[in-house]
């Protein structure tokens, strides 16, 4: 499907990214209807979305990315594929010339942090004193910023993601900040949530926040098995992105949103999006406590009054994986506290 | 003689520019507009009962969701100050005020808005021929509108729609759907027909008409919305009933002695038709 000239897979006729993302990064599989041919990458083109004074979204292969510019230099949340990293740059640069400092990534999925080989060689990092004397190549390259669950991640994955890529400046806890551009810029750990390692990035003064793949307008909430997210922790990263957001007049607009996949929101988005993945999570949870098997949820449907919105059928990300996902959470957590 | 016809056609052609309508001002709507409530005025006044669904073209997903609804989810600050989406907004309460917004120079139409009190619902209708905003771009609750005219009809096609609702009683309407309303004035009656369309929650086009008196003497008030904290909940708790456990969905058939699935909505239950089936 090509779309204002970016060709994406589709999911219930709507324009998404995640499946391909995902499905080339876990599967391997090129040849999946979901996933843009290995040809397909050069019909990608990055469209530019002008947030709010220095903040752009841009819409590409892949996750979305975040870009702000000003007097500091460039600032960059995750970096799509690094089959279409030439593109991003070019796509920056066009917004900026100025040097490329950071590289946030928001979690260590490829389709949000394989462009990192391409970006961050093409910045510079400001180092000095014993750094500069002790490591000949301290200034090169932006700074790659990230939990430390996600060069865990990055460095054991299969296929294997090249070393330039990885993070090069990990935090623990559940918060780094920044000053950068004349903004505070936070970044927040939401543990356990779409994986072990995302965050969210908050630009205090221009009232924007990235929020990686725990929020998506595109797709229920991705929650690998093995990669340590959780649907309550889904939902508890949600419900700090509406604690964080401030709508201006009305519930709209006020703080802005750039989700991992899909449309730019603000707070009204989350809020529809954390009152569906609240209610189904409350239905699985009452039907696990009820004793049910996850043969008996998948035939309850638990979601069959939002499937025509958020569920696929088919590609990576389908729902029933969702469904099981949550389920296995949720029994899980249900022994844990000795029922079940 | 000649210097008299060359003033003539000169004079001709300035009247002729200055008296023929031009393309985009076959209508003229500005005013303020009192809504007439002689359509569905049980549904727009007190407002509509919990599990009345009857006579909308909904289909299951949208069902379950109403029937999965709880009116305490309006008590949550993140809820309280939405206003009705303009799929909605105009079979809403309070006054409608229409006013353009014109090129100083050319006196072109530029954008023609419409602002509706209740929460201050305004909402722009481009006509300068713009196109509509790519897919990433937000969507809002009045969406983004572009018009023309057809004649003397004013018509109004609406994308980028945030989440909303078809009926205040938990039917749901999704951010896909897209809306065609037309407008059009006889004398001092504005009618508005509007068609909303959904591929999640509505199964063929939802069809309403609302109708407005002109007003004179209109005014319109400001309605400023702050949230508050109405009800302290555990934190990551939204109000819902499990499906099956609305205990508050039968209350309407009960009191209008109604079959329950005759309020339960569906194309079928707006046909009179249907109460030949029922009786079946």
């Amino acid at each position: 499907m090509i779309r204002s000239g970016i060709r994406c897979p589709v999911v219930r006729g709507e324009c998404s990214t995640a499946p391909a993302a995902v499905v080339i990064a876990l599967l391997a599989a090129a040849a999946s209807p979901a996933a843009p041919a290995q040809s397909g990458f050069g019909d990608v083109e990055i469209e530019t979305w002008h947030v709010r004074d220095g903040i752009y979204m841009l819409v590409g292969a892949g996750g979305n990315v975040t870009v702000q510019v000003g007097e500091d230099g460039v600032l960059i949340v995750d970096t799509q594929f690094a089959e279409v990293g030439d593109k991003l740059l070019g796509a920056i640069r066009e917004l900026s010339d100025g040097p490329i400092r950071y590289i946030v990534n928001t979690h260590a999925h490829p389709d949000h942090v394989s462009g990192n080989g391409v970006l961050a060689p093409a910045g510079s990092t400001i180092a000095g004193g014993n750094v500069a004397g002790a490591i000949a190549d301290a200034g090169v390259g932006a700074t790659v910023i990230a939990h430390e669950n996600v060069l865990i991640d990055m460095s054991g994955q299969d296929p294997e993601i090249p070393f330039e890529a990885w993070p090069t400046d990990t935090y623990i806890g559940g918060q780094k900040d920044l000053f950068f551009n004349g903004e505070a810029v936070q970044i927040m750990h939401q543990p356990a949530a779409h994986t072990d390692g995302d965050s969210i990035v908050f630009f205090r003064r221009t009232d924007v926040i990235s929020a990686g793949d725990v929020f998506s307008t595109t797709l229920y909430p991705v929650i690998l098995p093995d990669g340590g997210g959780s649907i309550d922790g889904v939902v508890a990263a949600l419900n700090r992105l509406i604690e964080l957001t401030v709508p201006e007049e009305k519930q709209e607009g006020g703080t802005m949103v750039i989700p991992g996949h899909g449309r730019l929101s603000d707070e009204a988005d989350v809020v529809e999006y954390r009152d569906m993945v609240t209610i189904i999570r409350d239905r699985i949870a009452h039907m696990v406590e009820s004793g049910m098997s996850l043969e008996q949820v998948k035939a309850a449907r638990p979601t069959r009054d939002y499937d025509a919105r958020y569920g696929a059928d088919s590609g990576f990300w389908t729902t029933e994986q969702f469904v099981e996902a949550a389920y296995r959470n949720l029994a899980g957590n249900s022994a844990e506290k000795g029922g079940f | 003689m000649l210097e008299f016809l060359g003033r003539f056609a000169a004079a001709a052609a300035i009247a002729a520019w200055a008296f023929a309508p031009t393309a985009e001002a076959q209508l003229n709507l500005v005013g303020y507009w009192n809504p007439i409530f002689h359509e569905d005025i049980d549904e727009r006044i007190p407002g509509p009962s919990v599990g009345d669904f009857a006579g909308l073209p909904i289909n299951d997903a949208a069902r379950l969701r109403a029937q999965s609804w709880d009116a305490s989810l309006l008590s949550m600050p993140e809820h309280q100050c939405k206003p009705h989406p303009s799929t909605y907004g105009f079979r809403g309460v309070g006054v409608l005020r229409i006013w353009e917004d014109r090129d100083e120079d050319t006196q072109q139409l530029i954008r023609i808005n419409t602002h509706i009190a209740w929460q201050e619902q305004h909402r722009e209708i481009w006509m300068d021929g713009r196109e509509h905003p790519p897919a990433h771009a937000p969507h809002t609750w009045q969406g983004f509108s572009t018009g023309h005219y057809e004649g003397d009809t004013l018509v109004v096609r609406t994308t980028h729609l945030k989440a909303g609702w078809v009926r205040r009683n938990g039917l749901p309407l999704s951010d896909r759907a897209t809306m065609t309303d037309r407008f059009h004035r006889y004398g001092d009656v504005l009618t508005h027909v509007m068609i909303v369309e959904d591929p999640v929650y509505l199964t063929e086009p939802l069809v309403k008409t609302n109708g407005f008196l002109l007003s004179p003497n209109g005014t319109m008030t400001p309605y400023p919305c702050e949230p508050v904290m109405e009800v302290l909940r555990e934190p990551g708790d939204v109000p819902h009933y499990l499906p099956g456990q609305n205990p508050f969905i039968r209350e309407f058939a009960e009191e209008h002695g109604l079959p329950f699935e005759a309020t339960q909505g569906g194309a079928e239950t707006a046909l009179p038709e249907y109460m030949e089936q029922l009786r079946d």
